[in-house]
């Protein structure tokens, strides 16, 4: 057993450690922390695999937005977590059950399908327009295919990131009710018949009681 | 003994797999049910990244590339809803989403 399959395996059962914990932890900050362990042991794998441009991608995005962005709502929703655990056993049977049936038709499909040899067919080391030979570079190959062939759908991708962030913002976005803020639109199109109103008054009024100021009526009444 | 694809496959496939019990086990606790989307957004890539690994295609990785692209906007957009019902309802529970019930 080489160092590389050492790795695979404890990279794994850290992995598949954490995803049993993510699913049954009580405390949901637990979980999203539990989350965290099995995408860094993701990451690991991903370098196992040599692809270094993705398993970086992972930590910085993955790690050091989603997740900080999961555990912000966490810890700001105030959850009642007994009234969300009650009936968590009882589904455990079906759970398994369904559990089980997934992972043997993957098993059916994946490994009746896909019979590839016992290495890997990442080349060591290619020839570039110059002709010379370098080094692979997992980045180099990614971004060539990127930029040339996925242009489009890069730009797309982009596109989703920018509505995705204008409707996060959009949702969430509340006014306070207790602002003072002016509309200036507002304030401009006022005219002197918005603020004051002149009411005319007959000259003669009987009184009336408890009400001390009747004149106060021809001042101008505020809005 | 060297690491083949099967390897990765089955890893893959028990990641799958423990994301679907999740979703049954916490069928009640939304935020939950999106980490164990999360969970199984993963195994999907770790899929993708082993056959681009062996079969020395670097498209599943571009796909992988995207995928992320995409959960990510996805989870950004599900916690913002997931905000506007704990705002309106005080609670995240499934069971309590049933005000579109005739």
């Amino acid at each position: 057993m080489d160092v590389k399959t050492a790795f695979f395996y404890v990279f794994a059962f850290i992995m598949l450690f954490a995803a049993f914990r993510v699913i049954t932890a009580r405390n949901p900050v637990h979980a999203v922390l539990f989350l965290m362990l099995a995408f860094s042991q993701a990451a690991g794998i991903w370098l196992l695999l040599k692809a270094e441009f993705l398993a970086i991608t992972l930590v910085l995005v993955y790690l050091g937005a989603v997740m900080v962005l999961f555990l912000f709502v966490v810890m700001m929703l105030d959850i009642h977590i007994d009234s969300l655990r009650q009936g968590f056993w009882r589904h455990f049977p079906l759970a398994l059950a369904v559990g089980a049936v997934i992972s043997l038709e993957m098993a059916v499909v994946l490994f009746g399908g896909f019979r590839t040899g016992e290495a890997p067919m990442v080349p060591e080391t290619v020839t570039n327009a110059a002709g010379q030979v370098v080094q692979y570079s997992n980045t180099k190959a990614l971004g060539s295919l990127l930029y040339t062939k996925y242009l489009y759908p890069l730009e797309i991708a982009a596109v989703i990131l920018l509505v995705a962030m204008v409707t996060a913002i959009a949702l969430t976005l509340r006014e306070r009710k207790d602002s003072k803020k002016i509309n200036p639109a507002d304030q401009v199109r006022a005219r002197a018949s918005d603020r004051l109103t002149i009411v005319k008054l007959a000259p003669t009024q009987a009184p009336v009681p408890a009400e001390p100021a009747p004149a106060a009526a021809t001042e101008e009444v505020k809005k | 003994m060297t690491l083949t694809l099967a390897h990765y496959l089955t890893l893959g496939a028990i990641l799958f797999a423990l994301a679907m019990v999740g979703i049954f086990l916490n069928r009640k606790n939304l935020i939950v049910l999106l980490m164990a989307i999360e969970l199984m957004l993963l195994a999907v890539n770790l899929n993708f990244v082993a056959f681009s690994h062996f079969l020395g295609d670097m498209h599943g990785q571009v796909f992988v590339f995207f995928i992320l692209t995409v959960a990510a906007a996805e989870s950004a957009i599900g916690l913002a809803i997931l905000m506007l019902l704990f705002r309106a309802k005080s609670s995240i529970n499934v069971d309590e989403l049933n005000s579109l019930k005739g």
